[in-house]
C-alpha cells in the first residue's frame, strides 16, 4: 500500500442539466476516517462516485483529487457475484486485472473477517452480516489507500452492524477512508472527521473524543450522535 | 401425479379425443385417419420414417448448435460495441422481418438442395431468439457489478468475460430453450422447398400420394422429435446455464 493521500473536492454538481450539490469544499484527511453526514438524495453518493471515477454522466464544474488505481469501493449491497466462491469473489480485483489470482492471500484476508471456513462457499449460503464481512475482504484484498464505504452497514441489523462497523474500523486503520451515511450514530462512533452535507453546503461538526471505533454507550458519543440528529432535522 | 405420469395420462386422453372425433365426425381415413391406422403405419413404415427422421434431427441439431454459437458470438460482439450496435442492429432487424418462409427458395438457390439449406434455415431460425436473449442479460448485468468491476481497474473485455458473460448465462439459457422448439420449423421448410429426403419430405411425398395415415405418422414423430429436443435442451441448460439457486 502505498501512503495514504488526503483528498479534496471544489465545485459544483449536476446530472443531465439537473442539480445535485451547489458549490461545495470538502476536504478529506489522510489516513483516516472522514464520515460525511447527510439524508438521503442530499448527493452524498455522488462525491463518492466522483473520487470512484464512476462519475461519466456527472457534469461536474470544478476540481477533485484524481485517484486513479488508488481507490477501493464498498457499498450498501454487497456486490458479491453469485456465481463465485467466497475465495474467488474476494480475489475477483486480480482476475479483472488478468492476474493471476493469489488464493492464499484471500485466505488470510478471509481468516481476518473470521470466514475462513466458509472460503468455499457460494455467497447464497451466507447471511448477510457474512455478505457484507465478504466484501470487506475483498475491498482488503485490493489494498488500495484510499477506501469508500457508501453506507457500507445500512443493510444490516443492529447487533451486525455494530460488529461490523467495528471490524471495518480496525482492519482500514491508516487508510484515508471517506464514509457516506445517514446514520448520525454510525458517524459518530467511526469518524476522525465528521462533515454534515445539508443543500447549504458542507459543515465540519467536532467529533466526539477518543479512539475509533468509539464505544456505543459512551456519554460523548451519545451526545454527539444527538447534536447531529438535531442538526439533520433542523435542516429538514 | 409425477411427472411421467400426467405426461402419459395427457397423451391418452389427446388419443381418446382424436378417436373420438374420427368416430362421431364419421371421418373418412384419408381425411382423417385414426390413432389406430396411424399407429399400424408407423410400424409398418417405421425403417422409411426413421431414415427420414435422423436426416432431419442432424438437420436440426447442427442448426441449433451453430445457430446458438454464431447467435452467441454476435450477442457478444454486440454488447461490447455502441458502434457494431448502432451498425448492425437495424439490419438484424430487417432480416427478421423477412419471413423465413419467404427466404427458403433462395437458400434452396444458393446451398442447394441437400442438407446444407435446411441447416441455415434452422441456423437463421435459432439465431434471433438466442442473440436477443443472451443480448438482453449482457446488457442487463447489474450496474454496480460494472462500477465496482472499473474500480478494480478491469477493462471492457475482461468485464465481459467475468461479469457480464456469467450474469447473461440465464438469458443465452432461455433463448436456447425458445431455439429448441423452433429450430424444427426451419428444417421443415427447408424440406418443403426442396430436399428429397427428411420427415418434411415424407410428409409431402404422402400428402401427394393422399397416404394421410403416412402423413400423421411422420407428424407425429416429428412432435416427439421436438419435445425430445426441448427437454434435452431444459436439461443442458439447468446443468451448466441456469444459475444455481434456481436449479
Amino acid at each position: 500500500m502505498t501512503l495514504a493521500p488526503a483528498l479534496h473536492m471544489n465545485g459544483k454538481a449536476s446530472i443531465g442539466g439537473s442539480p445535485i450539490f451547489e458549490t461545495l469544499s470538502l476536504e478529506v484527511a489522510a489516513g483516516q476516517w472522514t464520515c460525511l453526514l447527510g439524508s438521503s438524495g442530499v448527493g452524498k453518493s455522488t462525491i463518492l462516485r466522483l473520487f470512484a471515477g464512476l462519475g461519466e454522466r456527472v457534469e461536474f464544474d470544478g476540481d477533485f483529487t484524481a485517484l486513479e488505481g488508488q481507490v477501493a469501493l464498498m457499498a450498501q449491497s454487497d456486490l458479491l457475484l453469485p456465481w463465485l466462491a467466497v475465495e474467488d469473489n474476494v480475489a475477483l480485483g486480480a482476475r479483472l486485472r488478468g492476474e493471476k489470482p493469489d488464493l492464499s492471500h484471500a485466505a488470510d484476508v478471509l481468516e481476518r473477517v473470521g470466514l475462513a471456513e466458509k472460503a468455499k462457499r457460494k455467497p447464497s449460503e451466507l447471511s448477510g452480516g457474512q455478505r457484507q464481512r465478504v466484501a470487506l475482504a475483498r475491498t482488503l484484498m485490493e489494498d488500495r489507500p484510499v477506501v469508500l464505504l457508501d453506507e457500507p452497514f445500512s443493510a444490516l441489523d443492529a447487533k451486525t452492524r455494530a460488529r461490523m462497523q467495528e471490524l471495518t474500523a480496525e482492519l482500514l486503520v491508516g487508510r484515508t477512508v471517506l464514509l457516506v451515511t445517514h446514520d448520525p450514530a454510525e458517524a459518530a462512533r467511526l469518524g476522525h472527521h465528521i462533515k454534515l452535507m445539508t443543500e447549504a453546503g458542507i459543515e465540519d461538526i467536532a467529533p466526539p473524543s477518543g479512539r475509533t471505533p468509539r464505544a456505543i454507550d459512551d456519554i460523548e458519543v451519545i451526545r454527539a450522535q444527538t447534536n447531529l440528529l438535531n442538526k439533520l432535522r433542523e435542516d429538514a | 401425479m409425477q411427472g411421467w405420469k400426467a405426461g402419459l395420462a395427457s397423451a391418452l386422453l389427446g388419443v381418446a379425443i382424436w378417436q373420438a372425433v374420427v368416430t362421431l365426425g364419421d371421418m373418412q381415413k384419408f381425411i382423417l385417419p385414426g390413432p389406430g391406422l396411424v399407429a399400424e403405419t408407423l410400424w409398418k413404415s417405421r425403417v422409411t420414417i426413421l431414415e427420414n427422421t435422423w436426416v432431419t434431427f442432424v438437420e436440426v441439431m447442427l442448426g441449433l448448435v451453430l445457430g446458438a454459437l454464431i447467435g452467441g458470438l454476435s450477442a457478444i460482439l454486440l454488447a461490447s460495441s455502441r458502434t457494431v450496435r448502432a451498425l448492425v442492429r437495424p439490419l438484424l432487424v430487417f432480416v427478421q422481418a423477412i419471413p423465413v418462409f419467404a427466404l427458403a427458395p433462395i437458400l434452396n438457390l444458393w446451398f442447394g438442395f441437400g442438407m446444407t439449406s435446411k441447416v441455415v434455415m434452422s441456423l437463421i431460425i435459432v439465431y434471433f431468439p438466442v442473440t436477443s436473449a443472451f443480448f438482453d442479460g449482457l446488457v442487463r448485468a447489474n450496474p454496480d457489478w460494472l462500477g465496482l468491476a472499473r474500480v478494480m481497474g478491469a477493462n471492457k473485455w475482461r468485464v465481459m468475460l467475468h461479469v457480464r458473460i456469467p450474469a447473461a448465462r440465464a438469458g443465452f439459457a432461455s433463448g436456447l430453450r425458445l431455439a429448441a422448439v423452433y429450430a424444427p420449423i426451419g428444417a421443415i421448410i427447408g424440406e418443403w422447398v426442396g430436399a428429397s429426403k427428411g420427415l418434411g419430405y415424407l410428409m409431402l411425398l404422402a400428402n401427394g400420394r393422399a397416404k394421410i395415415d403416412l402423413m400423421f405418422a411422420a407428424l407425429i414423430v416429428l412432435a416427439v422429435m421436438t419435445m425430445c429436443l426441448h427437454a434435452l435442451t431444459d436439461k443442458f441448460c439447468r446443468k451448466f446455464l441456469d444459475p444455481e439457486e434456481s436449479r
